[in-house]
């Protein structure tokens, strides 16, 4: 079962990571990562070619962490995957005992280091996360065919607080619940006024009893990085107060610095009403990840 | 219509060199339209071409002609009387006029001047968009007359993405984001509450179940 479910469904305050596979054939990669990670949060998302760069598969990653003990979250993008195989995959995962699936448009390929890449985008997330949900609640693919043993997955989806239209949003919201999501993780938290009318508004839809939504929170490890979240990552919010308290302290102290951040947002994120937990994407910085837990006092992890 | 753009002259160049009697051949539809293959680009394509064999001192015959419609059958039979004085034709039909014209004279090489691009609209003078996929099953009605298939840059039914910044597409701010066009329009149209609708996955069989699509009207046969 879903360690990550679980602890959600029992009401306590989940703590969710991010890792990101190696650009290699590298399986000592994904276990030093787990080691750093294992104990300090509930379960662990692995990403799913970010950025659209080409790295070790998701599902290959996930059942490494998994064999070390810990509950991965399984990231998965409709940018590379058609649906047939898409819900092969979803098969495949829960028959190696992957409990958890956040289903993803993807960055576009665009980004990343095979730009020629046909993008499929033959379903939408939201048709995704619509598609998973029956193949585990009515044991169907699309289409309607039966599966002979139904995927037992825990069903997590992305949202963005902070594109645009702003209005729209909590209807995107709205369309992913209804399409079947379970958990909601979101983009990461800076901007946390807007965050809080977004949830104010996903409140009022009652969309927070529907949904167990996890805040997303990245730290920072320089000034030159906060600006660089703000002006080339669409979509990312990075208000300006925060570029200018990254910057008032000498460089060596900025990475300090951007872990404060992180854990005074952790801490305001969970008197958010709704907010029923948070997802540390520590980028290349995982190491940091149990320091993070542990100064916004969320550690011990629940059994 | 069909949009299409010039290949790069060296390219062209390349394709033609082995060839002596060259047939310059533009189309007077949608390319000359989008002012990559008409009667006058199919003129200057033909003179830079003989200036530059002239340059190069070789001995090329290069003659030029416009048909009204490259991909269909009526008007490419014009050719019957003139295409055998050729050993190539340099077509600046779209993929449909080049194969058209390749499927009715196979023995002679009918060689692409234009890389076509896609179905579109003259937005502007000098400004082409791209607005259709031809999927098969239109689904305007239900988007405000915007396509979200040929608009949004990863073919959301239920987007926008969280990439949407300020109407803009996440891949590059010159991108404007189709669904934030579909919202605007459908504000217009008082019809916000289509975008509650979750719509189903497309069924692209429509556009590529069965290889090559064909439409077959008997009404219209003769």
């Amino acid at each position: 079962m879903s360690r990550l479910k679980e602890i959600l469904d029992r009401g306590a305050f989940a703590v969710t990571a991010e890792c990101g596979p190696p650009k290699g054939a590298d399986p000592e990669v994904i276990m030093k990562k787990a080691e750093l990670l294992k104990g300090r949060v509930d379960a662990v998302n692995v990403t799913d070619n970010q950025t659209a760069i080409v790295r070790m598969s998701s599902l290959a990653a996930c059942v490494l962490l998994k064999n070390q003990g810990l509950d991965p979250v399984l990231q998965a993008v409709v940018r590379d995957r058609n649906r047939i195989a898409l819900q092969s995959d979803i098969l495949g995962a829960s028959a190696l005992g992957i409990r958890n699936i956040l289903c993803l448009s993807g960055d576009h390929q665009r980004f990343g280091n095979q730009p020629q890449a046909a993008g499929v985008f033959d379903l939408d997330s939201i048709q995704f996360v619509q598609a998973v949900r029956n193949m585990r609640e009515q044991g169907v693919i699309l289409g309607g065919e039966a599966l002979s043993r139904p995927p037992d997955i825990f069903i997590g989806a992305a949202a963005n607080p902070f594109g645009d239209p702003f209005n729209f949003r909590v209807v995107r919201l709205a369309k992913k619940v209804a399409a079947g999501a379970e958990f909601i993780q979101t983009q990461c938290v800076y901007n946390l006024q807007r965050f809080e009318k977004w949830m104010a508004m996903a409140a009022d839809r009652g969309l927070t009893d529907k949904v167990h939504i996890l805040g997303g929170v990245t730290p920072l490890k320089s000034a030159g990085m906060a600006k660089y979240m703000k002006n080339k990552v669409a979509g990312m919010d990075v208000p300006e107060e925060v570029i200018r308290r990254m910057e008032g302290v000498p460089s060596k102290k900025q990475a300090e610095e951007g872990l404060k951040i992180c854990v005074e947002t952790i801490q305001r994120l969970r008197e958010v009403p709704g907010v029923r937990g948070v997802h540390i994407m520590a980028i290349e910085w995982e190491e940091k990840v149990g320091e993070i837990v542990e100064r916004a006092g969320l550690l011990p992890r629940p059994k | 219509m069909i949009t299409a753009e010039q290949k790069p002259l060296d390219e062209i160049r390349g394709t033609i060199a082995s060839y002596q009697r060259i047939l310059v051949l533009g189309c007077g539809s949608c390319v000359a339209e989008c002012a990559a293959g008409g009667e006058k680009e199919t003129g200057m394509l033909a003179s830079t071409l003989r200036m530059a064999a002239k340059m190069e001192g070789r001995e090329v015959l290069i003659r030029e002609k416009t048909l009204e419609r490259q991909c269909v059958k009526d008007f490419v039979i014009l050719l019957d009387d003139v295409i055998h004085e050729y050993d190539a034709v340099l077509s600046l039909g779209c993929g449909a006029g080049v194969q058209a014209v390749a499927d009715m004279f196979p023995e002679v090489p009918i060689i692409p001047a234009l890389n076509t691009e896609f179905l579109g609209e003259t937005k502007d003078q000098g400004l082409w968009v791209e607005n259709c996929l031809g999927c098969g099953d239109c689904m305007l009605y239900h988007f405000g007359g915007i396509c979200p298939l040929a608009r949004c840059s990863k073919h959301l039914l239920n987007g926008p993405c969280g990439g949407s910044v300020d109407g803009k597409c996440e891949i590059n701010p010159e991108v404007p984001c189709g669904w934030q066009l579909i919202i605007d329009r459908l504000e217009q149209h008082h019809a916000l509450d289509r975008l509650e609708h979750i719509y189903p996955p497309k069924d692209w069989s429509k556009k590529q179940g069965g290889g090559p699509r064909k439409i077959i009207r008997e009404d219209q046969q003769r």
